[in-house]
Order: C-alpha cells, then sequence, then structure tokens
C-alpha cells in the first residue's frame, strides 16, 4: 500500500507537493527537487500541465520511485486515447507508480501546441472506472491482464467553481467510479470550502486541499483572468497590493488556508511554484 | 445542413494551375443555402476564372451534388463541356466533390472547405450541435449535445474548467453541461447525471461509411 494511501486510510493529516517535468531530456534538477521535499506524503508530478509539451510525466514518477520518493502521477485525457492510457498506467505500474490523480486535462489550445488534436476519448470519470477495472484483472475491452496493478486512484475537485450544485454532480460520479482521494484546486476562501465539504463530507472521501503561494498582486490578478475555477478574492488582491513585503503576505494567506484545511479537510496539496524552501513557514 | 465556405481565391488559383479550361459545377442544397455554390456563386467564380485568363466550357447546379446517380446523370448531360476541360471546379461539400469525382476520371479540383453539419439561425449564421458520432445521448441530456457542445466532448458531467457556467475554451460560450444540467432541473429529471456513462463507442461512426437504412447496428431489422 502506498504510503499516500495509507495516511488518508488511518486520518493522518497529508501534505503533498507538486514537480513538473522538465521541457528536455534531462530531469536530475527536477529529481533533487523532489528528493529534498523532505516531510511530504507524496509529490505530483504534473501531466504536460496547461497542455504545454513537456518530459512524460510517467517517466519521471518512475525515477522518483527509483530515488525513494513517492510519487503521485497526474494523467490526463486530453493526450491519449483508451488504449495509450491503459497502456502507459501498466508501465507506470512496472515502474513502481502507485498513486494516480486521473484528470481531463486543460484544452490543447491553451498550450504551447494549440493545433494538436486533443483526444478526450475518456472523460475523468471514464479513467476511473478503466483504472478500477484494471485494478480488477482485466482491461477495459474485458480481457484479462497477466498481473493486475494495485493502484490509488484520487481525482481533481474544485471547490470555489459555481454553480456548485452542477459540480457536485460530477464529485458524487467521481466518487462512484472509484475516487479514493480527492486533490482540489486551489482555493482561497474558507467559506468556499466548508460549503463544499458539507456537501461532500458523506461522500466518505478524503480531501486534500489545494494551497497556493500567492507571490504578487498580479499574480492573483492572472489567475482570477487566465485560471479556470481559481479564484483569488478582491479582498486578498488588496492585501497584496498593499503590502510592503507581498511574498510574506502570500505566505499568509497560505497559512490561513493550511488552517481551513485542519479544520476541514484531510491534507494540503501545497504548490509553491519553486518557493518550496518556504513549506515549513507555510505549515508550522 | 452541411455548411461549406469558399476557399480563398489564391488556394484554387494554386489548385487549378495547368488547367487552362474549367466545366464548373455547383450544388443546389446546401451550398445554395449557404451562399457558398449555388447559381450565383458559380456565375461569380465563372468571371473570376475568365479574369485569369482561363476559359469556361460549361456550367451546371447539380440537385444535390451529394447524390452520385444524379451527379453522374448531369454530368453525362454535359458531356462537351465536361470532356473539353482540363479539370472540373466543384462548388460542393466534401461529400459532393466525391460524387462528381466518382463519375470522370477529369481532374476534379474542390472550391469549397466543408466545415461542419450545422444548425441554421439565419442565412450566413450556423452553429455546429451535432457530430454525427453514431452514439446518440441527447435523450438523457435534455436534447443537448455535450460531444459537439461541450469544448472537451466530456460525457459525464462538466470539466474542472467551467466557470459560473461559461466553457474553458471560450468563456463566450456556455457550458454546454451547465446547459444540460438547467435544462435537466426544468425538468425536474436527473437525465444523464443518474448514471456514469460509458465510454463512448467510437466504432459505430463506421469509418470507411457506408450505411444501409432498416439494419440495425448489430444487423437486426429495425423497426419502422
Amino acid at each position: 500500500m502506498s504510503r499516500l494511501a495509507d495516511s488518508l486510510r488511518t486520518g493522518d493529516f497529508v501534505v503533498t507537493a507538486e514537480v513538473a517535468p522538465p521541457k528536455g531530456a534531462d530531469p536530475g534538477r527536477e529529481l533533487d527537487l523532489a528528493a529534498a521535499q523532505t516531510g511530504v506524503t507524496a509529490i505530483n508530478v504534473t501531466d504536460n500541465q496547461g497542455a504545454n509539451m513537456r518530459m512524460s510525466g510517467m517517466a519521471l514518477a518512475g525515477l522518483m520511485v527509483r530515488r525513494g520518493v513517492e510519487p503521485v502521477l497526474q494523467l490526463t485525457c486530453r493526450d491519449r486515447n483508451r488504449i495509450a492510457l491503459q497502456s502507459d498506467l501498466l508501465g507506470a505500474a512496472a515502474l513502481g507508480v502507485e498513486n494516480l490523480l486521473l484528470l481531463s486535462g486543460d484544452h490543447a489550445r491553451f498550450g504551447d501546441h494549440p493545433d494538436a488534436r486533443p483526444v478526450f476519448d475518456l472523460d475523468s470519470v471514464q479513467l476511473l472506472q478503466a483504472v478500477r477495472q484494471l485494478n480488477a484483472g482485466s482491461d477495459m475491452a474485458g480481457r484479462p491482464l497477466s498481473s493486475a496493478p494495485r493502484f490509488f486512484t484520487g481525482a481533481a475537485v474544485a471547490p470555489a467553481t459555481r454553480p456548485l450544485e452542477l459540480v457536485y454532480q460530477k464529485v458524487v460520479k467521481k466518487a462512484e467510479a472509484g475516487a479514493r482521494f480527492f486533490q482540489s484546486q486551489a482555493v482561497f476562501d474558507s467559506d468556499a470550502v466548508a460549503d463544499f465539504m458539507t456537501l461532500v463530507r458523506p461522500l466518505g472521501v478524503p480531501v486534500i486541499l489545494g494551497v497556493l503561494l500567492l507571490k504578487s498582486a498580479s499574480m492573483a490578478r492572472f489567475l482570477n483572468r487566465c485560471i479556470p475555477g481559481v479564484r483569488v478574492p478582491e479582498r486578498l488582491v488588496e492585501l497584496l497590493d498593499r503590502a510592503a513585503d507581498p511574498l510574506a503576505e502570500g505566505v499568509a494567506i497560505a497559512r490561513d488556508m493550511v488552517g481551513v484545511a485542519r479544520e476541514h479537510c484531510q491534507g494540503v496539496h501545497l504548490m509553491l511554484l519553486g518557493r518550496e524552501d518556504l513549506m515549513r513557514q507555510i505549515l508550522f | 445542413m452541411i455548411i461549406s465556405e469558399p476557399k480563398s481565391r489564391a488556394d484554387l488559383d494554386r489548385s487549378l494551375e495547368g488547367a487552362g479550361r474549367i466545366f464548373l459545377v455547383g450544388c443546389g442544397a446546401c451550398a445554395t443555402a449557404c451562399r457558398s455554390g449555388g447559381e450565383e456563386q458559380v456565375f461569380e467564380t465563372q468571371e473570376w476564372l475568365l479574369e485569369t485568363g482561363r476559359q469556361v466550357t460549361g456550367s451546371v447546379v447539380i440537385d444535390e451534388a451529394c447524390h452520385i446517380p444524379r451527379a453522374g446523370r448531369d454530368l453525362r448531360l454535359h458531356r462537351s463541356g465536361v470532356e473539353e476541360a482540363d479539370a472540373l471546379l466543384v462548388l460542393a461539400c466534401g461529400a459532393g466533390v466525391q460524387s462528381i469525382s466518382a463519375s470522370t476520371d477529369k481532374r476534379v479540383v474542390g472550391g469549397l472547405n466543408s466545415l461542419f453539419l450545422g444548425n441554421i439561425r439565419r442565412i450566413g449564421s450556423y452553429e455546429e450541435k451535432c457530430l454525427l458520432c453514431g452514439d446518440c445521448i441527447l435523450n438523457e441530456t435534455a436534447g443537448i449535445c455535450p460531444v459537439t457542445t461541450c469544448g472537451k466532448g466530456l460525457l459525464n458531467g462538466p470539466c474542472g474548467g467551467m466557470e459560473e457556467g461559461r466553457c474553458e475554451v471560450d468563456r463566450e460560450q456556455d457550458c454546454a453541461w451547465h446547459l444540460i444540467y438547467e435544462r435537466l432541473r426544468r425538468q425536474n429529471r436527473q437525465g444523464v447525471f443518474g448514471r456514469l456513462v460509458p465510454p463512448k463507442q467510437w466504432s459505430r461512426r463506421r469509418k470507411p461509411g457506408r450505411h444501409r437504412l432498416g439494419k440495425d447496428r448489430d444487423g437486426d431489422v429495425a423497426p419502422r
């Protein structure tokens, strides 16, 4: 059983972080970064994040396993059909990857290859079901596997997205399809977290709250303008605008959200964007 | 209706390189309604061909250029013009172009880009609402097709990019799943939210496509 699965099962407060594969053939820097992050339960490896072409996350996750770092491999439906997804999943299992975060994926038009054909042969719900079937020893066509993987599967949720009732419909489907944990999009509004958790708690799936380090007011405005599902309240944007040291203010905001997570959720997913050195300050 | 738009003149000029004598074909159905390949456009194209120093050996607007026997028959009725030509320039959708190219060994040049199966708002304003996927779930989605109108073609609800009922891919557009949800709610139905929709059977979108009405996919005779 993965450390993440074990911690969530026993009710520990988990901390996950994130590393993006390099845009290049040498993963040395990213591996060092991952290995340096002590005190986290597992590290997400993103999958061509924002539809920007990078090294295969499966490769980086496999190398992390070798270094003794536990990955959460993110896998999107954007770039692969059901044959490629299942094939990559078996490969990931062989490399020792146990945790998965299964996503629809950002549309290709936002990335650095906007003319690419987006695939979306499956959606995130169907991919969750496919992994459950692989775990049970057969592929999506019902054919037996010579040996089954043992994945611990998670899905994404966006607590601040409205209308919440519609978001909830999809969350229920994800739980039914086999999501064993949720990692959330970055949230900056404690009321949104509380409302979301009231709805979702009865499903019995642990939620790891997304906490993003805001470095400046302009970054906050960029998020509001360009990142779907992320909403920085105007109050916080003004706070960052007025702050003598915006980064310190961003750390304080992140600390607050960690507090909200400790109250309502089972963990935090920290997105510190190169300032992993501030992790202890944000957590304790 | 199949929505089509004219290729650029520069594009056409390149495609017609080396062809001095042209026979023009239009389509009386969709391309006429789209104002891309009716009588008027055939005439305009003829004017342009003459300006470029080419000869026009004749022209015809076929009722439905996609109708394979009809296209063949109409071309035979214009045999002399067709035979004199170096190339046929066809102002019809891709299906029309291929009816023509199946009816003659002459060089056939398509003059339009086929865009999609369109609903008509008014002439010149069209919306794509059906992708002809062959595995229809409209009955569960309150008559709104997510395969076509969701930016990602998702089957089980909105993606994380939905915001205030708008689509991640184009904020000017409504999120298909928001529309589906709202309409189902007004109908007091759970519809597609009541089950996990399995992966799409893309095999139902037969390629290469050939279809005989009256037989369903499993080979049984469909009820009429």
